[in-house]
């Protein structure tokens, strides 16, 4: 008896679940269909089924350039990521295996720096960049980048970095290692799943970011945020290529970030959900 | 057992990252906190010089204000609301058995990697066009009107797409959370005759605190600085009906150059962005401390 309360009970949560997923995944699911649509098709009204042309995805690249900008979403949200890593390993590192009675608060403070709001130093930045010739440069922005995730990454490392082992510290430091051939050779092996996550997560953070990409960049560094951003002034309707150059600028990070799951819940929680 | 040559060691490995933060975070906002007590206008620099609180009153006084304070609150307030009791729904429902749970999964997941000015254009032209959305579409199919979804109700609308990027967060992290709860626990309750209802408030619930408390502070971070979906959306209007208070200081600083002001309201949403970060720094601290 049970059994069947199970499959029934199974079946009715399986539609349910599977007809809210696919609401909420409608906005998606219609982009992509209509990127396949022609600008005529794209307004003529509620279809699921396109003609199946590629002209939106040609013209985009003709016309507007489209892979510039893609290039640069690449070199900013890699280069920043790559910079904060390079940065915050070292600086997880010490607070996890050396700790002392400041490190908490350290941590904490780092926090609190991702707390401040970006329109608060909006000016001051801006007229920073505008003085040092870094407004519209690639490395001004990843810079920028860098810093906003830098806490996150701090902490992300400093969780993954917790959880290893300390006896194996001290059995290489018994073997004679020294601390640069610890860190080389011993933990390094066991850190890299936690760093790759780590580099995960924020290459989707800083991919996304749409703040100081759109107020610092106009043409030469700008990343697709501004880009599709561009498409909002009221010149006509453009929604097939609208279509197009969205799903170019999601799908990268929407297919790594079905990878990302548990980082993603991991990172933004500060590990305070796993 | 730390050495003191470890320890100074240590000191050199975090001080790059402790240095570039502490530089990042005193001197802009330094320069803002100097602005907002300026008058400032580089289109106009033969009246500058120091003006005391008078930008602060300006900016009081301004009707734009009051207005991107509510919006500010009513956006963050609804989304919150929306999210977390949606969340929960949804993560009851995803945490059922069910056939293809890994793919459902990944469904209602994917709005939260879809960057803001796409979910606000999507959304805007795609499905809340008065003419051509779905929505309108739908409208007409049942014999109604249209609604234009940014002239009639632009601040809800603007909630709805922001609701639609951060329910996956929320669903997330609950569901996560709800699968961490203890099975025997809920048998237990079961057996013990206890009912759907009651199992949930006294069970479930209390289990899901600690999940709910970090949705609300992460997302209250996020929302408070809501800013590309106004932008290639409604644009703060109609009039101050959708600006919220990022926006507000956008308009000032870099549309009318007004820095003095903007700063002023730069350093408000650092008070407001303080309130909240002290409970999140307590939350996380004692977090840190098992």
């Amino acid at each position: 008896m049970a059994r069947a309360v199970t499959t029934r009970h199974r079946t009715i949560a399986t539609v349910a679940a599977w007809i809210v997923a696919l609401l909420i995944f409608f906005p998606i699911l219609y982009t992509i269909i209509t990127s396949f649509k022609s600008e005529a098709e794209a307004i003529q009204g509620f279809s699921l089924i396109p003609s199946g042309t590629i002209e939106s995805y040609a013209e985009v690249e003709a016309q507007r350039g489209y892979f510039h900008f893609f290039l640069n979403s690449v070199i900013l949200s890699v280069g920043s990521t790559v910079l904060a890593l390079i940065i915050a390993v070292p600086a997880a590192w010490a607070m996890a295996f050396s700790p002392t009675r400041r490190t908490k608060d350290v941590l904490m403070w780092m926090l609190s720096t991702k707390m401040m709001p970006a329109v608060a130093v909006l000016f001051p930045i801006y007229l920073i960049f505008r003085n040092l010739g870094l407004l519209d440069s690639r490395i001004g922005i990843t810079v920028m980048l860098m810093l906003i995730n830098l806490p996150i990454v701090v902490w992300m490392l400093y969780t993954y970095f917790r959880e290893i082992p300390g006896e194996i510290l001290e059995a290489a430091r018994m073997d004679g290692a020294s601390l640069w051939g610890e860190i080389i050779y011993v933990l390094t092996p066991m850190a890299i799943p936690g760093i790759a996550s780590t580099m995960l997560l924020n290459i989707i953070l800083a991919w996304n970011e749409a703040f100081w990409t759109l107020r610092l960049t106009t043409a030469n560094a700008a990343p697709l945020t501004a880009f599709i951003s561009s498409f909002s002034s009221p010149e006509g309707l453009f929604w097939a290529k609208l279509s197009a150059a969205s799903t170019l600028a999601i799908a990268p990070i929407l297919i790594m970030g079905w990878f990302s799951q548990r980082q993603l819940v991991r990172g933004l929680t500060f590990g305070a959900v796993k | 057992m730390a050495t003191k040559q470890t320890n100074s060691l240590a000191r050199l490995m975090m001080a790059p990252s402790v240095i570039l933060l502490l530089v990042w975070m005193v001197v802009p906002l330094a320069f803002t906190l100097w602005f907002s007590f300026q008058q400032y206008n580089p289109l106009n620099p033969i009246r500058d010089g120091f003006v005391g609180f008078s930008n602060y009153l300006l900016f009081f006084n301004n009707p734009a204000f009051i207005a991107s304070i509510i919006n500010t609150l009513l956006l963050v307030v609804s989304v919150l609301l929306i999210t977390v009791i949606g969340g929960i729904l949804l993560a009851l429902l995803l945490d059922q058995p069910m056939w293809g749970q890994g793919f459902v999964r990944i469904l209602v997941i994917s709005p939260f990697f879809v960057m803001p000015p796409v979910a606000a254009l999507v959304w805007k032209n795609m499905l809340m066009h008065p003419g051509y959305g779905v929505f309108a579409d739908m409208a007409r199919f049942f014999g109604l009107q249209p609604i234009d979804w940014f002239a009639q109700y632009p601040l809800f609308s603007i909630i709805l797409i922001v609701a639609w990027q951060w329910l996956p967060f929320a669903t997330l992290i609950l569901l996560t959370s709800l699968q961490s709860l203890d099975g025997e626990q809920k048998e237990a309750a079961e057996m013990d005759g206890a009912g759907v209802l009651s199992r949930f408030c006294y069970l479930t619930l209390p289990h899901l605190a600690r999940a709910i408390t970090v949705v609300v502070l992460i997302q209250t971070i996020f929302l408070l600085s809501i800013y590309a979906e106004i932008l290639v959306t409604t644009n703060g209007g109609p009039g101050y009906a959708s600006t919220n208070l990022p926006f507000l200081v956008y308009q000032k600083a870099l549309l009318e150059f007004k820095i003095g002001q903007a700063s002023a309201g730069g350093i408000i949403a650092v008070i407001l962005a303080n309130i909240v970060a002290f409970f999140v720094m307590r939350y996380a601290g004692r977090n840190l401390d098992r």
